[in-house]
């Protein structure tokens, strides 16, 4: 059953993902990008559980350079995003 | 030895999995307002915050102290970059994060797969089978293509490379991945997954390199989301290796989100995104072709002339083009807009989707620059009110203010949106030369009875426009 449940959450996730995105204006699609690109990071979920996980060697290096590189990933793109994103500023603002 | 938070009920985890995907989704909800959306950034970024900081709690973490030094080494090297990145090498920097996404997804299913053949004598469900495929497959060519698309970005590789048999090599390339991953689901034992996942990797490493390679420097906004989408689905795919609520809901949101934007900026060059891929668009022999393209003559303008223009304007809509990032101009043309704001004449900037190296540039450059964002408007915002705009200045751009578009039905930009700039009174066209643009081909606007070329660099001439017209005050 695990894959149906895991499909279910694809699916409807699908669905929210293009209700939200389709509002999202084209100003803001680089600190999008940017900031979907440190959502994709949350691979790093995975990569915590192999490199903690891992009993031989090879899964641990694997595993070692996955968090590193998926942290790269998270904390840049949110940072990118950030600084992005505090530079938008309205005419009142 | 067991995680902090082990001993409780093992819902907690999926509890917090569930909380880090709302505030994934209220997040990128945040992102549909320029005024809220770094509210919206915060929200998500405390989203990741909950997923990674549960799972670290919660497992039996072997080596703490490995797993630490990871979180720091990629924490400083990601805040490095994001701290000290120039504006216009941001697009090269968010295709490498991208890519480093990918490549991490490739990485745990490879390292979850050697774990697996050592402690299981029996055969993985083929679901986790054909996950871990997938994750190898989309997450190695996130990871390559990301590397080529950032240094063509960077200025390498710009110019297409294009070769016989192409299509060929890129069929095989997919069917060699194909059988490597019908070999990990189907081989059985356990001692031919981790070699069959690796081949599968060795191939989507080619593929990715290869699908990049021919495709054109300005074509990169479509390469760029394209390579989004699937970091997006590696993630969610390696979400469903692993049986992990959170990845497979926030991965599949990222993927939508790619995808979105890939078909928006197909849609915004009238081109398929088969036709992208296929490459070898731009970068054509005719960039070396200049005048004697044009029949007609050209009028040249000066500084002086287009300060006398915008002193008695109404309405000026400036529209951007890469040449203005390249340039790094965006602060002089913020600094015209302001004052001609600051002078009450009504000043929007017209941008174009594609207009750039990345969907949204040159919105991020002219928000650096403090051009408010309800001074930026989108094409179909902005295309009906040209016939009441007194002057357009057109700063760096070609190809997306092109009239044959639309006059000229044998055109290879035929169809393609783009701003109707001529239908102003006046139109200045800042260009360094009478070079074509990324789609090769003369543009007739730069003919037109109502148009004068201001010749020059972008920075140097909107500097001496800013100069002129303080003087013209």
């Amino acid at each position: 059953m695990a894959l149906v449940e895991n499909l279910t959450l694809f699916v409807l996730a699908a669905f929210l993902g293009y209700e939200v995105i389709t509002k999202i204006p084209a100003t803001l699609h680089t600190p999008l990008i940017a900031g979907t690109n440190a959502i994709s990071g949350i691979t790093l979920i995975g990569s915590v559980l192999v490199a903690g996980a891992g009993e031989t060697g090879l899964a641990t290096a694997l595993g070692f350079l996955a968090v590193v590189m998926a942290t790269i990933n998270v904390v840049g793109g949110y940072l990118v995003s950030h600084q992005m994103l505090s530079r938008f500023r309205g005419r009142g603002d | 030895m067991s995680g902090i938070l082990a001993g409780l009920p093992a819902e907690g985890l999926a509890l917090a999995y569930l909380v880090a995907a709302a505030l994934f989704i209220h997040g990128l909800r945040g992102l549909t307002h320029p005024r809220t959306a770094a509210r919206g950034n915060r929200i998500s970024a405390a989203g990741m915050a909950v997923a990674v900081g549960a799972t670290v709690l919660w497992y039996d973490i072997l080596s703490p102290g490995l797993l630490a030094a990871a979180l720091l080494v990629g924490a400083a090297v990601g805040a490095w970059l994001a701290y000290t990145v120039e504006s216009t090498d941001l697009p090269q920097l968010v295709g490498l994060f991208n890519g480093l996404g990918g490549g991490a997804s490739a990485l745990v299913a490879g390292a979850e797969l050697i774990e697996a053949t050592r402690a299981t004598g029996a055969a993985l469900p083929a679901d986790v089978t054909v996950a871990a495929a997938v994750t190898g497959l989309v997450g190695g060519v996130t990871f390559w293509g990301s590397l080529v698309a950032a240094a063509k970005l960077q200025g390498y590789l710009e110019t297409p490379i294009t070769y016989r048999g192409e299509t060929v090599v890129k069929a095989v390339l997919v069917l060699a991945a194909v059988v490597a991953g019908a070999v990990l689901v189907t081989g059985g034992l356990p001692a031919s997954w981790v070699p069959a996942y690796w081949a599968v990797v060795a191939a989507a490493t080619l593929l990715g390199v290869l699908v990049v390679v021919p495709i054109g420097g300005a074509d990169m906004p479509v390469v760029i989301a394209l390579l989004n989408a699937c970091s997006g689905l590696a993630a969610a795919a390696t979400g469903f290796v692993l049986d992990n609520s959170v990845l497979i809901i926030a991965g599949t949101l990222v993927g939508a989100s790619g995808f979105i934007l890939t078909v928006v900026m197909c849609e915004s060059m009238n081109r398929s995104l088969t036709a992208v891929l296929a490459g070898g668009f731009g970068g054509s022999p005719a960039t070396g072709a200049a005048a004697e393209a044009y029949d007609a003559p050209v009028k040249s303008t000066s500084p002086a002339e287009v300060a006398m223009l915008l002193e008695v304007a109404d309405r000026v809509v400036i529209v951007p083009g890469y040449g203005m990032a390249v340039g790094q101009a965006q602060h002089a043309v913020a600094e015209l807009a302001a004052l001609l704001t600051d002078d009450g004449v009504e000043v929007v900037f017209g941008v174009h989707p594609v207009a750039g190296r990345m969907p949204g540039h040159m919105n991020v450059l002219l928000a650096e620059a403090n051009v408010p964002y309800d001074q930026m408007a989108e094409l179909d915002a902005v295309n009906p009110t040209f016939p009441a705009t007194d002057v357009v200045l057109v700063v760096g751009a070609n190809d997306v203010v092109n009239p044959s578009a639309v006059t000229d039905p044998d055109s290879p930009i035929a169809g393609m949106p783009v701003l109707h700039v001529w239908e102003a009174d006046t139109v200045v066209v800042n260009k360094r030369s009478l070079s074509p643009g990324y789609a090769g081909i003369p543009n007739p606007l730069f003919t037109a009875d109502n148009t004068t070329m201001l010749f020059g660099d972008a920075r140097e001439a909107m500097q001496a426009l800013v100069t002129a017209y303080e003087d013209t005050r």
